[in-house]
């Protein structure tokens, strides 16, 4: 289970459900950042996924990063700091959108999730004459 | 004289280049969301914009967190898209405007803004999928572009307030720019969409319609509240409205709404897109 950040030494008021990414989060999650933004080059993800263990060695990944990053734990990246844009990145390595990051947050099926989505469909559309 | 003819407020989520890419234009799923953008394409038509002044966030491509700009204004003569991470691409190259990018840098310095200036910058899908949406099948960009990001990921975010009035500044340099181009300005990002925590896919259309209804005619409204207060109503992402806010500001004529479209959901996302006319007030 996610636990939301209470209190960060900034001071600022939780919000349910609701990770903020400040300068506690982003100070905590550098390496794991560090190592998703390198994803952005191609030949990086190939190595990421030839040598798993050896790319976080690299990037000098904290033992709690390392061990959400093997057992593939998306609030554990986040309790370890990662931000959801760059997490995206390792996400697309290993085959997940956005769509099933939020499943696995939330505990639920991608199914589900999208379902839960579409049932709030909404269009509303308004030209000007 | 420069002209700023108006304004185009847009989701950017990476989805809609994917679906481009696959010409899902028509599909059930997506043809809600890019029939918005007909009365768009009717306005760039007829306006035939010479310079697109984006206000986007970027979201892990040109920027890292050791380095990370509250604002920063691209000061090039290109720009291009590279690989995000995750296979969205085939985004063709822009031709920047050096010249008018820092006409803005000075007035807004003047302002007593601190920007950070950006000779080399890379735009990620927060400028090409909007520029996909507003010119789709052309050979090349029919429009120059100024990129200016704001910081939308790490904590604290510049306030509302603060982005609405960067857009003011940035609305003053257009309107004194002296070369006889028409501008438009585009505001990316949003509307409600949260991606991480228990509470990712949270959308509150309450919101979005509050401030599809108040930006243009009163933009202050929307700097009631704070940017941990738009996380709470928008979720975490839903924080895009602060690049909407300041295109918002850079409309400094009389504004219109010609059109809007809302549709839920993209992807985790409230998708929205609003077109503004702005007509030049006389100058005295």
């Amino acid at each position: 289970m996610l636990m939301t950040r209470t209190k960060s030494s900034q001071g600022h008021r939780p919000i349910p459900g609701t990770p903020v990414f400040d300068g506690d989060a982003a100070r905590k999650g550098l390496a794991l950042n560090a190592m998703c933004y390198s994803f952005n080059k191609p030949e990086n993800r190939a190595a990421f996924v030839a040598d798993e263990e050896a790319y976080m060695d690299r990037f000098a990944l904290t033992d709690q990063q390392r061990e959400a990053v093997r057992q593939r734990e998306v609030p554990a990246m986040i309790e370890a700091g990662g931000n959801v844009y760059y997490l995206a990145k390792l996400a697309g390595i290993l085959g997940l959108g956005v769509q099933d990051l939020g499943a696995l947050q939330t505990g639920t099926t991608v199914e589900a999730f999208k379902a839960a989505l579409l049932a709030q469909g909404v269009t509303e559309r308004s030209v000007a004459s | 004289m420069s002209e700023i003819v108006g304004g185009i407020f847009t989701s950017h989520v990476p989805g809609i280049g994917a679906a481009i890419a696959k010409g899902l234009q028509d599909d059930p799923y997506w043809k809600p969301f890019f029939d918005g953008f007909m009365p768009v394409h009717q306005f760039l038509e007829r306006e035939k914009p010479d310079v697109a002044v984006v206000f986007y966030n970027d979201h892990g491509l040109n920027f890292f967190l050791d380095k990370m700009p509250t604002f920063a204004i691209g000061a090039a003569d290109e720009y291009r898209h590279e690989d995000e991470g995750w296979g969205i691409g085939g985004f063709k190259p822009f031709v920047g405007h050096s010249a008018l990018s820092w006409h803005i840098i000075e007035q807004v310095v003047a302002d007593e803004f601190d920007p950070v200036t950006c000779q080399s910058m890379l735009v990620d899908h927060g400028v090409c999928v909007p520029f996909e949406l507003c010119w789709p099948n052309s050979d090349a960009w029919p429009v120059k572009l100024v990129p200016i990001c704001i910081n939308t990921v790490q904590h604290p975010l510049p306030s509302p307030k603060r982005c609405l009035n960067l857009g003011r500044s940035v609305g003053k340099a257009l309107e004194s720019w002296q070369r006889g181009e028409k501008i438009v300005v585009l505001g990316t990002g949003g509307l409600s969409h949260q991606l991480d925590g228990e509470r990712a896919g949270f959308i509150n259309v309450d919101y979005d319609k509050f401030c599809l209804r108040n930006i243009l005619p009163d933009p202050e409204a929307l700097t009631q509240h704070d940017t941990l207060d738009i996380v709470e109503l928008a979720g975490s992402q839903g924080v895009e409205i602060l690049n909407w806010l300041a295109a918002r500001g850079a409309l400094t004529g009389a504004v219109r709404e010609l059109a809007h479209n809302y549709h839920v959901p993209i992807s985790n996302t409230a998708a929205a897109t609003l077109l503004a006319e702005n007509r030049v007030l006389a100058r005295v």
